[in-house]
């Protein structure tokens, strides 16, 4: 085994399925030859042929909908788009169509696919590169929306959206491309779809996190063990659907949440996961479930991007303000 | 050199037809089309479509169906396309194909179903490839692609058609399309019913192209006009194209040119917008009388085979009626089943409520 970073994860998985699963089809823009922007597809159309790795024409509406019709066809295909805020042309395709294609035709075609895209700030990029709009598909049925926040669960979430039968909107956080390596072995190995990865365990405090933010809420994790307060850290992983019951579990036994998103506060996976909080597990609460977002605007240029994204302090303060909650 | 006005490509648009308005044919027809019994299928279809086609506007007037898409006068584009497809190749339809997917084993009550709002009506049971009916304009066009890629890279003699109104031509899907079909060489014919009208729209105001043909010679997809109230001339350049699709040389647009005899829907009125003599003056133009007109000049009709055949095709629409009026609403909960190929854990708890009708 040997320690790779996420972005080496995503290719490793990508390889995997091309090698073992002869209707997988990765293409995208500047995939090919080029091995992706990111080079999430580095050197695969040598090895598979340019035929399975393609390059596609500039077009994110053409990438979704050649996804649907492909997948309805039997193939398996894997698509990029470049940056997740470019996928707004898609979008109709991907919510009128691989959303909708198995419940339209009761069944008889489906979208087996896959769309991944890098998202998220902190990388310096310029505008529409940095935003985290995952609610924007959560809210779609039909859908399964996937984020990885480690290699070893980019490697094992991306196999298992691969192999899933139905649309995958697969985010991969771009700050964690090469922020850290985990030691992963390619054998194959898929980790299961809709269910949330307790990360820690603890009594006082749930943390709640997804992606990129799974990193400062494990540093704040640390940060509070120190001072012998423990934490339930939970990595949503699968955002839609989500697993609840993981999370109220947890809160169950602590009485106290934090929930820590990247994107912005309105309307966010975060408000949907303390909604159902408070629905499920109002008696077991001790405090109000916090949420600690990115603010409502849009995601600034990199010269404020760092004050935009929710820092471990924030996460600390809100984690105070749940534990001296009367 | 001087570089200046120095022309660097042309291009040309041809227009095709067989059949002049009054049934008389001025080419060489192919052989299948000369074949009497061939031809009389054909006229069938068209009629088929036509029968059923009133019957589903007069169920909407009565309250027993949704909103209808009529496709009065446009039948020989359908019905020519559904002769010309192979059963292995795959249909990309907009919404007014009624006579190709009849052709290709789509039910008339799954038609109904599914504009009498209930999905099983895109369930296909005779047709396991085809999509369904495309509501969102122009989108199939990316999954007749998509479709096309899947059989060209698994190296199958198959091929796609994708079906498109004059309006939808001006969607960035439509472009999307012929731009990768031309680029991968993809098995797809894409065939515009242009009926001049896009609701109340009118051809010269949805685009100044003079053409809709045209736009697909800008991404290298060869591109022509055919007649398209002429059975047999939008039968023989489907065909020719699919032949060509399949035999991996690409891709084909083909612009069939009508004239939509109808309101847009069930929901609107002509009327409004569409001066009365414009469809008067079209009347004449009518795909279906245009190839009765051949047949009974040939002798291979009369007026008593025209009976007997409206007579059966009545009844065949009248049965399918029924059948489509005595399916049940489906149970509340089936709106989960076909979600996911599988009932997440996370809905399970929504479709049990639904079940028991605690919800
Ligand atoms: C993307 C999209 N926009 C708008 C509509 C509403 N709409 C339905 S049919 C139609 C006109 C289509 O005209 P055309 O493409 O010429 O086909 P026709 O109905 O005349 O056969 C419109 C605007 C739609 N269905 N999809």
């Amino acid at each position: 085994m040997t320690a790779i970073t996420l972005i080496e994860a995503v290719n490793k998985a990508l390889a995997y399925e091309l090698e073992h699963d002869p209707n997988v089809v990765v293409y995208g823009e500047d995939v090919g030859v080029n091995g992706g922007v990111f080079r999430a597809t580095d050197g695969l159309a040598k090895s598979f042929g340019e035929h399975r790795v393609k390059d596609s024409p500039l077009a994110e509406n053409l990438i979704a909908g050649l996804a649907v019709g492909m997948s309805a066809m039997g193939l398996k295909p894997v698509a990029e788009i470049q940056f997740l805020g470019f996928i707004y042309a898609a979008l109709d395709q991907i919510i009128s169509h691989a959303s909708r294609l198995r419940n339209r035709t009761r069944g008889r075609l489906s979208c087996p696919m896959v769309i991944r895209t890098p998202y998220g700030a902190g990388i310096h990029a310029p505008e529409h590169h940095s935003e985290s709009i995952e609610a924007m598909f959560a809210h779609v049925p039909g859908l399964r929306v996937v984020i990885p926040s480690s290699p070893s669960r980019a490697y094992g979430l991306l196999l298992a959206a691969i192999r899933d039968p139905d649309p995958v909107i697969f985010l991969e956080p771009t700050r964690v491309y090469r922020l850290m390596k985990e030691e992963v072995e390619d054998n194959g190995e898929a980790l299961p779809l809709d269910v949330c990865f307790q990360l820690r365990e603890g009594n006082d405090v749930t943390l709640v996190s997804w992606g990129a933010m799974m990193h400062e809420t494990l540093q704040a994790a640390d940060e509070l063990a120190k001072n012998g307060i423990t934490a339930d850290v939970i990595d949503v992983a699968t955002i839609k659907p989500l697993d609840i019951n993981t999370i109220l579990n947890s809160v169950h036994k602590t009485g106290r949440c934090v929930i820590v998103q990247e994107s912005v506060s309105t309307c966010s996976v975060g408000s949907e996961i303390s909604a159902l909080i408070a629905e499920n597990a109002l008696t077991s609460l001790m405090a109000p479930v916090v949420r600690v977002s990115g603010y409502d605007t849009i995601v600034p240029l990199y010269k404020l991007e760092k004050t935009y994204l929710p820092s471990k302090q924030r996460i600390l303060t809100a984690v105070q303000q749940v534990l001296e909650f009367a | 050199m001087n570089q200046e006005n120095t022309i660097v490509a042309n291009f040309a648009i041809s227009y095709f037809r067989y059949l002049d308005e009054n049934g008389i044919c001025s080419k060489e027809l192919p052989a299948y089309l000369q074949d009497p019994q061939h031809i009389e299928k054909l006229y069938k279809m068209m009629a088929k479509t036509r029968i059923f086609d009133k019957k589903a506007i007069t169920l909407q007037r009565t309250g027993k169906l949704g909103t209808y898409p009529s496709t009065l006068g446009q039948e020989a584009i359908c019905v020519g396309i559904g002769a010309a497809m192979k059963k292995e190749d795959v249909l990309c339809p907009y919404y007014r194909e009624y006579g190709a997917q009849f052709w290709r084993g789509v039910r008339m009550e799954e038609i109904l179903l599914y504009w009498g709002g209930d999905e099983i009506g895109s369930a296909f049971k005779d047709n396991p490839h085809d999509f369904p009916i495309c509501v969102p304009i122009a989108s199939q066009c990316l999954h007749a692609v998509g479709a096309a890629f899947a059989f060209q890279y698994r190296q199958e003699k198959r091929a796609v058609v994708a079906t498109i109104g004059d309006g939808g031509t001006s969607r960035g899907d439509f472009y999307e399309a012929l731009g990768v079909a031309g680029v991968w060489k993809l098995p797809v014919v894409f065939v515009i019913n242009n009926n001049q009208w896009a609701i109340s729209v009118a051809r010269e105001k949805q685009t100044a192209s003079e053409t809709l043909a045209q736009k697909g010679i800008a991404c290298g997809v060869p591109s022509l006009q055919v007649d398209g109230n002429d059975i047999f001339a939008v039968t023989q350049k489907v065909e020719e194209a699919l032949a060509r699709a399949r035999n991996g040389e690409g891709s084909t647009l083909i612009e069939a040119i009508t004239y939509r005899m109808c309101d847009h829907t069930t929901a609107d009125d002509a009327s409004r917008y569409r001066p009365e003599a414009e469809l008067k003056a079209h009347e004449k133009f009518d795909p279906i009388k245009r190839v009765k007109q051949y047949l009974l000049s040939k002798g291979d009709w009369d007026e008593a085979r025209e009976s007997k055949m409206i007579e059966s095709f009545t009844q065949e629409v009248n049965d399918a009626v029924a059948r489509y009026l005595e399916t049940p609403t489906p149970p509340a909960e089936v709106m989960f089943e076909h979600l996911y190929a599988t009932l997440p854990r996370a809905y399970e708890a929504q479709y049990q409520a639904l079940k028991e009708g605690t919800k």
